[in-house]
């Protein structure tokens, strides 16, 4: 049985992003888990299953505020950054097995203001392995863990940090036109090269950003969906894939391939789609080298042929995919992927800040952890 | 008494004869003692046979380099004063590989299949990390 159009985006929500804030994460998710519940013209109560993103508010909390009577189902879907687009996949069996009717998925955080990623992050399970063979050594942070994938990369097909400013630029760009980013003075392929050196080949400005904020989407039955406050977006396919070697990237066989190639195809047969239908794409950018080698990973184009792809703002508004149309985690705010989400859901109603013109079908993908990948592609219902 | 300020592993029942090669500046790596493969990081099933019977053997601690970064921040502040260093990510001989800091290799050199070899940096008493240096 698959679960192809099995449920619908219904309702999508966001605070507004923010570097600095005295607030807490748990107010943020709840904010914007309400302003989803808005969106989907669902009442908080109506809400009956709950994933919830790794480090954040429980069950209990949304139980709490929001009066739940009867919760039929929570999880969490521990995949880092990936975790928002897999708990898409979560969310539609358990409507399918009809579990629930509507499923919440939410994120708050404070990025910015709150503890950056600490010390506590050797002692997390799937970091145990690098928290006792690499941080010890000064590989510590993403940035010096991911590094070398993106050498790799460039060592054995030519991949150049020009390529990869592209996808800052056009992310800049895209962030430049919205209200709701954090990041929006345009930026150039010189001030990129320009930009400090974290960990080579990855500057300041291959990088995303801390971010406080917080983004919701509801996702429903198609029961529902047909006769909600907005026009449903179908869940055409989804799937999550774990990379070779998940615990440590050293070991990894093929340095330059994530999790996300094993989930592409499955997403694509689910949604009996190929890549020449895809109008938009959310793609998870943590970093920079991150989006290109998904893009490979995804079959846009070859493997080591990402680089020649994003050239010449192919991923713009107007290029052959546009890509990241809200900014992304490198210029909107670093939400974890679930603004990607918002974003997918808003373009293919029709009401981004960016539109692309009639996009009818689009693709959204998460990245997290040592190379956890999930994929989803939507259509307007 | 010690002032190093660095993160430092807190080795398991599984993985401590690696940290104790280190000591005795040897390169010892797990490997299956059913099926003979070699693995690492150190772990308590073989992913070949699923056999629980390991044993060590003595590396040769050599191999080469299969990618690199240079860190020019301080994810931690106790590398502050190593800032610019070059971490190698290298295929052992055995067929595994390691990550670690160099010594006596400056950027110029990096390049895929640079031939290494294991050193042995005793950075407190009762830690030793693997560093590497040209074969
Ligand atoms: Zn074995």
């Amino acid at each position: 049985m698959s679960l192809r159009e099995a449920a619908a985006v219904t309702g999508v929500g966001e605070t507004k992003y923010l570097r600095g804030t005295d607030r807490t994460a748990l107010s943020f998710q709840l904010e914007a888990s309400l302003n989803a519940i808005r969106d989907a013209g669902l009442q908080p109560s109506d809400i009956d299953g709950l994933i919830p993103y790794g480090h954040g508010a429980v069950a209990e909390d949304f139980i709490t505020n929001f009066g739940i009577k009867d919760l039929r189902f929570s999880a969490t879907t521990p995949m880092g950054g990936a975790s928002a687009v897999a708990s898409i996949q979560c969310a539609l069996a358990v409507i399918q097995a009809g579990i629930c009717k509507h499923v919440l998925l939410s994120l708050g955080r404070t990025g910015y203001s709150g503890g950056r990623i600490g010390m506590r992050v050797q002692q997390m399970p799937q970091f145990r392995t690098i928290g006792e063979f690499e941080m010890p050594l000064g590989a510590i942070a993403p940035a010096q863990l991911y590094a070398p994938m993106a050498r790799r990369h460039m060592e054995l097909y030519g991949t150049t940090s020009r390529q990869l400013a592209e996808i800052a630029v056009t992310t800049r760009y895209h962030a430049s036109l919205q209200t709701n980013a954090t990041m929006r003075s345009p930026i150039t392929i010189e001030d990129h090269q320009a930009s400090r050196m974290i960990s080579d080949p990855l500057r300041l400005l291959d990088c995303s950003l801390e971010s406080d904020g917080g983004a919701a989407i509801v996702i429903s039955a198609p029961d529902r969906a047909k006769d909600m406050a907005k026009r449903p977006i179908m869940v055409m396919g989804v799937a999550e894939g774990h990379p070779d070697s998940p615990s440590a990237i050293t070991q990894r066989p093929d340095l330059t391939t994530l999790g996300l190639a094993k989930a592409a195809p499955k997403a694509f047969g689910m949604a009996g789609i190929t890549h020449s239908d895809i109008h938009v794409a959310e793609i998870y950018d943590c970093f920079t080298y991150i989006v290109m080698c998904q893009l490979e990973d995804l079959g846009f184009c070859k493997k080591g042929e990402g680089g020649s792809f994003i050239e010449n703002g192919a991923l713009g508004l107007n290029g052959r995919l546009p890509v990241n149309t809200h900014g992304g985690l490198l210029s909107q705010a670093h939400m974890a992927g679930m603004n990607h989400i918002v974003e997918l859901t808003r373009q293919l109603r029709g009401e981004a800040q960016a539109q692309v013109p009639n996009a009818e079908i689009g693709l959204v993908t998460g990245y997290g952890d040592m190379g956890d990948g999930a994929v989803a592609i939507m259509r307007r219902g | 008494m010690s002032d190093y300020d660095k993160l430092v592993p807190s080795p398991t029942p599984d993985t401590q004869p690696y940290w104790t090669g280190l000591q005795e500046h040897r390169l010892c790596l797990q490997a299956c003692a059913d099926c003979g493969r070699v693995r690492h990081y150190p772990r308590p099933v073989c992913d070949s046979c699923w056999s629980m019977n390991a044993k060590w053997i003595d590396a040769s601690g050599r191999g080469k380099v299969h990618s690199w970064t240079i860190t020019h921040y301080a994810f931690h502040p106790g590398f502050k004063g190593d800032l610019p260093y070059i971490l190698v990510t290298v295929d052992m001989d055995e067929g595994v590989r390691m990550n670690a800091q160099v010594r006596g290799i400056v950027e110029a050199d990096l390049r895929v299949g640079l031939p290494v070899k294991v050193g042995y940096d005793k950075v407190k008493d009762d830690l030793t990390l693997p560093v590497f240096e040209k074969a």
